[in-house]
């Protein structure tokens, strides 16, 4: 009781003592009768624990600012407690959707760091799995986001398309969400005939139903007015707040990690980087769409040039294998942008230090500055279009 | 987006729904995909490709009794220190055996003592902390484990995901068909480890 009674005391907005931390040191602005409300933590156009205090004045948002934390799971402090071998589950749970990218740049980081070499055949199952993940995330986005709109057929639809992706992946990696599939020096198992087969299947499958997905939802008149000049973010505000993926690309800047820096084997593929210049949801919005295109092209091409070989290395680290001291950064383009992940090592079998780059988090702090003076309905399309996994954001 | 301005944007935008509506009533009409699930499931190899908890294999002449040589390195490789194995204690010896012992290692010759049996004495696994990650199967030096297929798990009580691993390997063994001779053979040696 004393202690509430001081923190009251010494509280700079006495007019709202009824909230926690965040809503107390959230300022009321200077206009008169506005209202300020929570949007989130539990909400389901926030797609997890994200909560927005925000001020509004009738229907127009004045400020909005995002509270993070609640979904916190000290993924950086667990790698230093873990072996390098031993930390590769976390990977799978940072970004849910995406997980085969935070595998990859984990693998990836430790490989730079200790000079492993990862056979050929594994070098294409990742981009095989790697794809296919970015485009089963999409998928989801795409359904999710149409729901946060309004309409809920469209999920439907989606998932039928990445129960078809689950399948083919839950063969090598025995998962269908959370993966772990990716080892130091390769991957844990092979894509049997059968998956690759089904993917050979699954290509020309949902090249067919992309022009069903147009139809039905991209030229929908409701949905266009829903998305078409509305979160309006100018280039150079992308660059101001570092945010990267399918945001900056709906931005007209063509950044992709796996052009910009590439890893990998992703130079013997031919594909495009989908971009444009209108800035609004809709340009993310068809940005996302036409990623998954260019996924299947390299999908596609990884298949047929697929060598035969190991898939794990030779020489791979064992689970109390040490790596030399020094440092590394490794960074792959996952569903929501750039990942990250720089390393330290002190020689010991766990890491020094561990920092995750999430594009998430960039791409979420420009939301404060792109919802201002927006509808309330507008911030939920314009988060929609961010593509936000809470989990990854808070780490 | 603005206010539709001429009779050909009103038409085409009205378009747009009708186009939409075709698709809704195109699969409408198609048979359903989708299961009501705990009242039907599905048959499908996929469940056959689910990863689930991990259980023990069998020696294949003892199906009842695991290949597993107690060395601990899946307990010391779990990543959420989910497994829990206890190695069996060497077999006292007899009275007869105690003193041809002593004998021996008075006359200065080279005792050996009796050593414990491979097998473990307990193997639990605590599902609600696996992560499914398999670096226990990857890095088992007998291929004694594997993951089963598993997949319709749902419980009220966490009590329910604690299995006693060494347990469930001989129901499994018991269930097998042709499986009572095998039994019958092994049936010694696991009672006086019980014991």
């Amino acid at each position: 009781m004393s202690v509430q009674r001081e923190i009251c005391d010494v509280n700079p907005f006495p007019e709202h003592v009824a909230g926690d931390f965040y809503s107390n040191y959230f300022e009321k602005g200077q206009a008169e009768n506005t209202l300020i409300i929570n949007m989130g933590p539990q909400h389901p156009s926030t797609h997890g624990v994200l909560r927005v205090l925000v001020e509004v004045d009738g229907e127009y948002i004045l400020r909005a600012e995002p509270v993070l934390g609640y979904l916190h799971r000290m993924h950086e402090k667990i790698a230093e407690l873990k072996t390098y071998y031993q930390y590769m589950p976390n990977m799978g749970r940072v970004d849910y959707l995406h997980a085969m990218a935070w595998n990859w740049a984990y693998a990836g980081a430790v490989e730079r760091l200790a000079g492993i070499e990862v056979p050929e055949r594994a070098e294409y199952l990742r981009v095989i799995a790697s794809e296919l993940n970015r485009i089963s995330s999409h998928l989801l986005w795409w359904g999710a986001y149409l729901l946060d709109l309004g309409a809920f057929t469209p999920i439907m639809y989606a998932f039928d398309d990445r129960e078809r992706i689950l399948d083919i992946l839950q063969r090598p990696s025995g998962s269908r969400l959370t993966y772990s599939y990716f080892r130091l020096g390769g991957v844990a198992a092979d894509f049997d005939d059968i998956a690759l087969a089904k993917i050979r299947e699954f290509i020309p499958h949902l090249r067919g139903r992309l022009p069903m997905y147009k139809d039905l939802v991209t030229d929908n008149v409701i949905l266009r007015g829903r998305v078409e000049e509305i979160g309006v973010l100018p280039l150079e505000m992308c660059r101001r707040y570092g945010a990267t993926g399918p945001v900056v690309r709906g931005s007209g800047l063509a950044y992709d990690v796996r052009r910009a820096e590439p890893y990998s084997i992703y130079d013997r593929f031919e594909y495009e980087i989908p971009t444009d210049t209108e800035c609004d949801a809709m340009a993310r919005y068809s940005v996302r769409l036409a990623e998954i295109e260019q996924s299947l092209r390299i999908v596609e091409q990884a298949v047929a040039a697929l060598p035969e070989g190991d898939f794990l290395s030779k020489g791979a680290p064992k689970p109390r294998w040490k790596p030399p001291k020094g440092e590394s950064y490794f960074a792959v383009e996952g569903a929501r942008g750039k990942i990250g992940i720089y390393l330290v090592s002190d020689g010991s079998n766990s890491p020094y230090r561990l920092k995750l780059r999430a594009p998430g988090f960039s791409n979420l702090s420009l939301f404060s500055e792109a919802s201002k003076g927006t509808l309330l309905a507008d911030a939920v399309s314009i988060l929609g279009s961010l593509d936000l996994v809470i989990p990854e954001i808070d780490r | 987006m603005s206010a539709p301005t001429s009779i050909t944007e009103k038409i085409t935008r009205l378009w747009s729904l009708i186009v939409g509506l075709k698709v809704t009533g195109k699969y409408f009409t198609k048979p359903q995909v989708t299961l009501h699930y705990p009242r039907k499931t599905l048959d499908d190899e996929n469940l056959l490709t689910y990863r689930g908890h991990i259980e023990l294999v069998g020696l294949p002449k003892k199906p009842g009794t695991p290949k597993c040589i107690s060395c601990g390195m899946c307990q010391a490789v779990c990543p959420s220190n989910c497994i829990t194995l206890t190695k069996r204690k060497p077999p006292k010896p007899t009275e007869a055996e105690k003193k041809a012992m002593e004998e021996a290692e008075a006359r200065g010759e080279k005792v050996k003592k009796p050593s414990a049996p491979k097998d473990p004495a307990s193997f639990n696994l605590d599902y609600t902390l696996c992560s499914l990650c398999g670096c226990c199967v990857e890095n088992c030096p007998v291929e004694s484990i594997r993951f089963s297929n598993d997949i319709y798990l749902a419980g009220t009580d966490p009590n329910a995901f604690r299995y006693d691993l060494l347990q469930r390997l001989k129901e499994q063994a018991a269930a097998k068909p042709g499986a009572q001779k095998a039994q019958a053979a092994s049936g010694g040696e696991t009672g006086e480890g019980e014991a």
